[in-house]
Formats: C-alpha cells, structure tokens, sequence
C-alpha cells in the first residue's frame, strides 16, 4: 500500500525549518516567536480513495469520532429505551403486560452496562477523543490510524455481539450490570446460558478495541504534539481524555480477565469465583472460589472507569466554561494536577463498592479515607469553575447552560458520594435507591451535561453550521429539570430503606408510601428520554438549515479552531503545521484588541498586552 | 426568565423538599443512631457546600452575564485562595470520616455478650439457628445439607446437638441483647437488611460474614434481601419479632433442637418403615412466595 502515501514536499521542507521562517519581520520579533524546530520529518497520511476506504473502513481520526460518536448514541438509545421500561415497571406495575422479572432484571443488566461502557466510555473516548485529540494537540492525525480504525470495527463487533444476546435462547443477561459471580452463570438469574456468555465476549472485544483505541490518544498525546504544545500549554480537554485513558489501559484488564474467568467457569467448569454451591437439592461441581474475588476485579475495573468518564468531562467542560466566560480558566495548573491527582487516586478507592461485600472488615478505614482524600482535588476543580465565572463576561447561550447544569448535578451528586464513601453511612444506605440517585446524578446526569454541552459547542466545527438555539432552549431545560426531579427525590426513597434491583415491591408500609413518588418519577423519566429526540432533530434540520458557523464561531483559542477549512479536512491543517505560543486560556487579557488570543498568535503581535507567559 | 433564576429556584426547591419531605428514614430500632447522626452532620457540611457552590454560581451569572463593552478579569492564578479552599475542604471532609471511622470501629467490634444467631441464606429463602445451652453454634458444611439436616451441622460436632433451628423466615430477637448475626449462603450472595435496624452485610457463599447490632424496640419488622440474587430478589423476604425477655424466654422455649429433630426423623422412619424421602427439602423451598 505504500504506493498510496503520496509525499508531498511541503511537508518535508519543515524539517528544514529555522527561525528564519520569522525572518519577514523585525529582527525582535522573531526572537521572542522562536519556537524550536521540528526533530523529523513530517510524513504523510494515507489517503482513502473510494467510499469505502473513506467513510466506512476509514482511517481519519475525526470520521472515526464520528463513527463512535454515533454508534455509541445508537446503543444509547437503546439504553434509554430499557430504562424507559424499567421506569414503567416501577411507576406503575403491571401496566406493561409482557414484562416479567426476568424481563426486569435483563432490562436493568443491559441498561447500566450499555450506558456505562457502550455509550459513555465510547462517546467520550472514542467519540471526543478521536475527533479532538490531533486538533487540539495539533497533529495531522493519530500517530496509528490503522489500528485507530480496527479499534472501532472492534467495537462496532463489540456491540453486535452484546445486542446479540437480546436474540439467543434465554435472552441477554440478567446479572445486574456487575455481572456478579455466583449467581450471573448459575439458573435462577435469566439469561445464565448464552446471555452471560455473550456479555463476557463482547466485553472481552470490546476491551481489544479499546486498547488499539488508548494506545493511539496516548501516544499521539505524548509524540505528536506539534512545536510549542507543551504539555501545560494542552486544553484541559486533552489532559482530561489522557489521563482517563492511562487509566483505562490500567483498569480494563482487571475486566478482560474477570470475564475471561468467568467465561472459563461458565463453560469448562473452573471454581475461579465459584465454591461449594447447593443448588435445587444437589451440590454442583464447583467448589473453593471466591466470590469476593470477581467483586475485587470487577471493581478494580469499575472504579476508574467512574472517572474514566468522569475525567473527559472535567476536561470538557472547563473548556466551555472558560470559552463562554472569556476568561481564562481559574488555576490552570491546579486543575491539571488535580486531573492526575485524581487519576492516581482512582486506584485506590474500588473497595468501597463493597463495604458490606464480606470483604475483611478491617479494610473499610483505608478505602474510607482513600475515598474522602480524593474529594479534596475533586472539590478544588468544581472551586475553579464556579471562580472562572467570578468576573467574567458570561454568555448564557445552550452550552453554558449546559455547564451550569452540570455543576449542579456533579456538586449534588458527588456530596452524596460523601455520604456513601464514608464507611459507616454507606451501612444503611448501600444496595438502596440512594445509591442509584447518586451514580445516575453524579456519572449519568453530570457527564451526560458535558456531552450535550460539547455537541453545541463543536457541532459548528463539525458541521460547520450552528444548532438551533431554541430548540437547544428547550432540550436543556426539559432535561435539566427532568433528570433532577428524577434523582433528586430518588434519594429519600433511600433513606426510607427502598431496596434496589426490586421487581416489585409490595406492600411493606415504608414502601407503600413511595408510590406516589415512584409514579412521578417514571413520569419525569418518559419526559426526559423523549426530550433527547429534540436534539436529534435539531441535529437533522441544522444540518440542511442551520446558520453557518464559518471560521472559529465561538471566539475560542484552541487549535481545533482554526484549521484552514472548516469543517476540517483530512490532514487539518493544509501545507502547514500550526506552531503554537501560548496556552489556551488567553481571554480577555489587558490591552489586547480582541477579547481573545489564539494558540498561534505569536508574541510579536501582542507585545503590548499584558499577558502572562505559559 | 433569566437562567439564573430558574436555578435558584432549583436549589430553593431542593431545600424546601429536604425540610418537608414526609419521605425520611424509618424510625430506628437499634443501637445505630450515630450512622443516622453521621447522615445528618453530612447533610450539614454537604448540603451547605451544595448551596453556598451553587448560589455562587447563580450570582456570578446574573451579575456577571455578556455585556459587549466588558472586559472580563484577566487572573490566572491565585495561590493564597486555592491554598485557603484545599484546606477548608480538608478540615471539611476530616470532620465527616471521623465520626464514620469511629462508628464503623464499634461496627466491627462485636460486643462479648452478644448473641450468636446463624441466618442461612438460599435461592430465595431464610431460615435461622440459635445456640443451645452451650451458647456455642455447632460447625456447618454446605455438602452436609439435607432433609435430615436442613442446616447442614456436622454430626460429630457436640455443640452442634443442641442448636435451637428455626425452619421459618421468621425470628424473634429479644431487645437490648446484642445480636451477632452470622451470614452464610448455600448458593448465590445474599444480604440479610432490616431497614430499621439500619445495618447489613452480605451472605457469601463458601465463606462466613457477620454484623452486629442491639435491638432496642419491641414490635416486628420486615427483612428484606439487599443483594441481587436471580429472580426472586425481590420477593425474597423474612421477618423480626423483637420481644420483651418475657415473651422471647417462652418463645425460644418452644423451639426444637437438631436433636429433636434427628429424635423426630427417626420415629418417623421407625413407625412408617419407609425410607425419607430422598428429596432434599430444599426443592420444596425453592418455591418462593408467589404472591
């Protein structure tokens, strides 16, 4: 194939580039624009020439974000649908006529793996990530783009083989979505035969794909940083992505193992998680696992994957706060080493999901204090965001709207986490309702905020056309307000005692008392999942009608901004690759024409700014 | 409206729903008031920084919204906040682990005199076994399990002849006697959870778990499984009778022994000469309630 990689000279003549490039103007000037020169020589990319080779087995970046992007909405919808489901079952039982507990609870499996793995990890790491790392970082494209584009087909066979399962004898599924050993590959729980397997491979695949995936926003991150990009001169964004793929190369494996396992339990009969069982009057043939362990593993897994969509989030959204506030982001280098802090300290924290597992006891102090250590970073970003708005010049336009909302939700939903990181007030309130109002408010509804927040922001760069506005209007707010009346009050259902993953509940008289609430919930949840329709219609009607954006719309300063065309073509950046002066934060600064200073302004041309220098 | 207001009135509301909720927890029945003192201490320090973040945020978007001829400030950094912020969050969240160390510390310290009370756990049931005179529990195996032996108790254990078993999902509890619940399951996790007595612990299988707690008022109450555990999750409940000494000396009096029950087995199979069915009882079980 090598015969396809047209080498053009333009690329090659950077190498060769000096300071002289700024020899054009006055001698001071390109003293202080001197960047140093480029180490190797560019290469170029390979072209797709056929429809094919261009939009389907493609291996541009940002087609393959795109890809992502809406593959992983697809099985989001799909998600949404479940829960929609399950809250019909809640609010008023019986009013779906088909659906049994086995139903139930496969719909419950299916709803928080797809959204946890199939719709957030993918739409922010392969979705955000892939479109926006060689852009903002400015490079042409991932340093492997090959690989980039196996590791979508890998997740796009990833997710045929989960929804697979919806198909096979015994249905998908039924474990919970922690897919917990013993009783996930033992009857009893639906879909214990095919279902479970097939959750463990796609899993498996899955995790395949996301490596190839990681591998490229790390490296590409690490290597293909153009001249000037320091590491503290990246978007928050790009830390936020970094560091959550760091970590989902450290925790997926504790996955890919724990389903292997369990797969081999499953199928050829190994007591990895399995001991003595007496099941119907026999004893089966498995005997001296531990149960305990898969929970380890899984939580191993399962923790950072919290941040690992909780960190792109971070990322994104001090942003689009610092963007729509034209100012700069508060405390820069205190958010990136709160990123890592938090990074870091994510591998630390898994054992408290499982304080009353029957784990040693004893291990309780430590992950308690581990977990209430990582509030502190946590609860400097959340200061830093709420300072970025403190004195700035605010738009209240859709995405800021959506960034408020998200403040909001994360705040409320990582206060809860308080309560139930902190060992001894975890006791009452785990496996109950309080615990399900804190992870949709602080991992659903939080991060889901970003995500809509990011689409109105870079839909003009993708598009090159802005979404409606009044459409955005409504979205927001029927989301915003929907989904906080869905888990704001979902929490005192905790409280009352109201178990989780219950079918039913009957007529305990603590229980009968939340039926109202209950009902109201599941209203709010059909209005919510109904409001998400707004956005893709507002995506279709734009995309023939909508405003056109042009060059960087928004005023911002990063680099993705301002590529040659827009939308970008593959490459980014034409015959030149952007040589970068600054961090991206310069908004507003003393004495400066324009309320902004892009990456690629050179200092020559704002000497008479006040500007710090980064 | 302007945003601002409308998120004002979501943190208003919030609040408002917090003071008047008629949704709370259940009255307490044990001695675990202070995990409910740490939620509310929570709510105090969590809820305030909620508020005072949020207002915040709400006033810097009314005061502070795009306005052409305005300049926002240009400040970086400032290294004498951030450092005031760390430390006021650290001494925050120092104030909420403490008391929950301290609580989780009695937590898994199980007092002397507490009772040892065996909850078995299966696909999806409960039964109970207490010890006999000899305030000691025999030793179980799971492959011991059957019609004979429904808990499993080894034979040539001494203390195991007097265990007082309770084939019923429900037991009564003696209050202001601490009670050391000892959790095991024959198949899949379960979690033995009274939503007034405020504490749980998850049955393993293969391995034995345990929680403590004091009952402290009279009345019955509703167990409920907290664990997933296949189908029948939800329909997997028990029942609490905490009675006064009195009533729980007459009721424990009525109980059978293993050893009644081995007599009882054998007259049966003396008098119809028949051999027990070979059927473990556990078949009839795994019917769970219906309805």
């Amino acid at each position: 194939m090598s015969d396809e990689y047209e080498n053009k000279a333009g690329y090659q003549a950077q190498s060769s580039e000096t300071i002289s490039s700024g020899g054009g103007g006055s001698g001071s000037a390109s003293d202080i624009d001197y960047v140093r020169p480029a180490e190797i020589p560019e290469q170029d990319l390979y072209h797709g020439h056929s429809f094919i080779s261009k939009w389907v087995f493609c291996q541009d970046a940002k087609v393959i974000g795109v890809q992502y992007f809406l593959l992983a909405t697809f099985t989001g919808v799909i998600g949404l649908v479940l829960s929609w489901l399950m809250r019909l079952q809640l609010g008023f039982p019986g009013a779906a006529g088909f659906m049994t507990a086995e139903h139930y609870y496969q719909f419950v499996t299916m709803h928080g793996m797809i959204m946890v793995v199939y719709f957030l990890t993918a739409l922010f790491l392969g979705g955000f990530g892939n479109y926006l790392i060689p852009l903002m970082v400015g490079a042409r494209d991932m340093v492997f783009p090959y690989l980039n584009m196996v590791s979508f087909w890998s997740f796009f066979v990833a997710v045929g083989v989960l929804l697979a399962s919806f198909f096979v004898p015994g249905g998908p599924t039924g474990a919970g979505w922690t897919l917990y050993a013993p009783q996930s590959i033992l009857e009893g729980t639906p879909g214990s035969g095919w279902g479970i397997i097939l959750m463990c491979v796609s899993l498996i695949l899955f995790v395949a794909g996301f490596t190839m995936g990681g591998l490229n926003y790390m490296i590409t991150i690490l290597q293909a940083r153009t001249r000037g990009m320091t590491l503290m001169r990246m978007p928050l964004t790009v830390w936020g992505i970094f560091t959550a793929t760091v970590l989902a190369m450290l925790a997926f494996p504790a996955l890919l193992v724990g389903a292997l396992m369990m797969t081999l339990d499953n199928v050829l009969g190994t007591s990895f998680f399995m001991p003595t069982i007496l099941k119907a009057g026999e004893v089966l043939e498995y005997g001296g696992g531990s149960p305990i362990l898969f929970q380890h593993l899984f939580w191993f897994f399962g923790h950072p994957e919290v941040y690992i969509v909780a960190l792109p989030a971070f990322g994104i959204v001090s942003d689009l706060i610092s963007v729509h506030s034209r100012k700069n982001i508060f405390g820069y280098r205190m958010m990136v080493w709160a990123i890592v802090g938090i990074g870091g300290l994510s591998f630390f924290v898994w054992a408290h999901h499982m304080y009353v597992s029957g784990m040693n006891p004893w291990f309780g102090f430590f992950f308690a204090t581990t977990t209430l250590i990582i509030a502190i970073p946590t609860a400097m970003k959340v200061y830093n965001w709420i300072l970025t708005l403190w004195r700035g010049n605010i738009r209240l336009n859709v995405v800021m709207l959506w960034c408020l909302g998200f403040i909001v939700t994360f705040v409320n939903g990582g206060i809860t986490g308080i309560f139930l990181g902190n060992v001894s007030v975890d006791v009452p309130l785990s496996d109950t309702y309080f615990v399900v109002a804190h992870f949709h408010m602080v991992m659903g509804i939080a991060p889901l905020m970003v995500i809509m927040g990011a689409i109105y922001h870079w839909f003009p760069l993708v598009a090159g056309r802005f979404l409606n506005e009044t459409l955005g209007k409504w979205h927001f707010w029927l989301t915003f307000l929907g989904a906080y009346s869905i888990y704001f009050p979902m929490h005192y259902l905790g409280f009352i005692g109201v178990p989780r993953r219950y079918f039913e509940m009957y007529d305990s008289p603590y229980m009968t008392s939340a039926v109202g609430m209950n009902e109201f919930i599941s209203m709010a949840a059909f209005i919510v999942g109904a409001a998400q329709f707004i956005l893709i219609f507002n995506i279709i009607k734009t995309l023939k009608t909508g405003k056109p954006a042009g060059h960087n719309p928004w005023q911002a300063n990063s680099l993705e901004w301002l590529t040659p065309s827009v939308p970008p073509e593959h490459g980014n950046w034409g015959d030149k690759l952007p040589i970068v002066h600054r961090w991206p934060y310069d908004f507003s600064v003393p004495g400066s024409k324009e309320d902004f200073i892009t990456q690629t302004t050179p200092p020559s041309e704002v000497v008479e700014t006040e500007v710090e220098k980064t | 409206m302007h945003p601002g207001i409308i998120f004002f009135l979501v943190i208003l509301g919030s609040v408002l729903f917090h003071i008047f909720t008629p949704w709370y927890w259940t009255d307490i029945a044990s001695n675990w008031g202070g995990m409910d003192d740490t939620i509310t201490l929570s709510f105090w320090i969590g809820g305030g920084v909620f508020i005072a973040v949020c207002l915040f945020m709400i006033y810097c978007v009314l005061k502070f919204s795009y306005k052409k001829d305005r300049k926002a400030e240009y400040k970086p950094e400032d290294k004498r906040l951030e450092k005031i912020l760390t430390w006021a969050t650290t001494i925050g969240v120092a104030a909420l682990l403490a008391p929950g160390l301290i609580i989780w510390n009695q937590y898994v310290s199980v007092p002397k005199n507490a009772l040892e009370i065996d909850v078995m756990a299966w696909q999806w049931g409960w039964q109970y076994r207490l010890p006999g005179k000899d305030g000691k529990l025999g030793t179980t195996q799971v492959v011991n399990i059957n019609d004979d032996n429904p808990f499993g108790i080894n034979l040539d254990d001494p203390y195991g002849q007097d265990d007082v078993l309770i084939q019923s999902d429900l037991i009564n509890l003696e209050t202001n006697q601490p009670v050391k619940i000892l959790l095991r399951s024959v198949d899949v996790l379960h979690n033995w959870y009274v939503p007034q007595f405020r504490a749980k612990m998850d049955a393993v299988p293969g391995i034995v778990t345990y929680y403590w707690f004091e009952p402290n008022k009279i009345g019955e109450y509703e167990v409920l499984c907290a664990e997933y555990c296949g189908v029948g999750h939800y329909a997997m409940r028990g029942g609490v009778e905490v009675q006064s000494t009195k009533d729980y000396d007459k009721w424990i009096s009525e109980q059978e022994t293993f050893k009644d029950l081995i007599v009882k087995q054998q007259k049966i199979e003396f008098e119809n000469k028949k051999i027990v069915k070979n059927n473990n009882f556990l078949l009839n079980k795994e019917i769970y309630k219906e309805e």
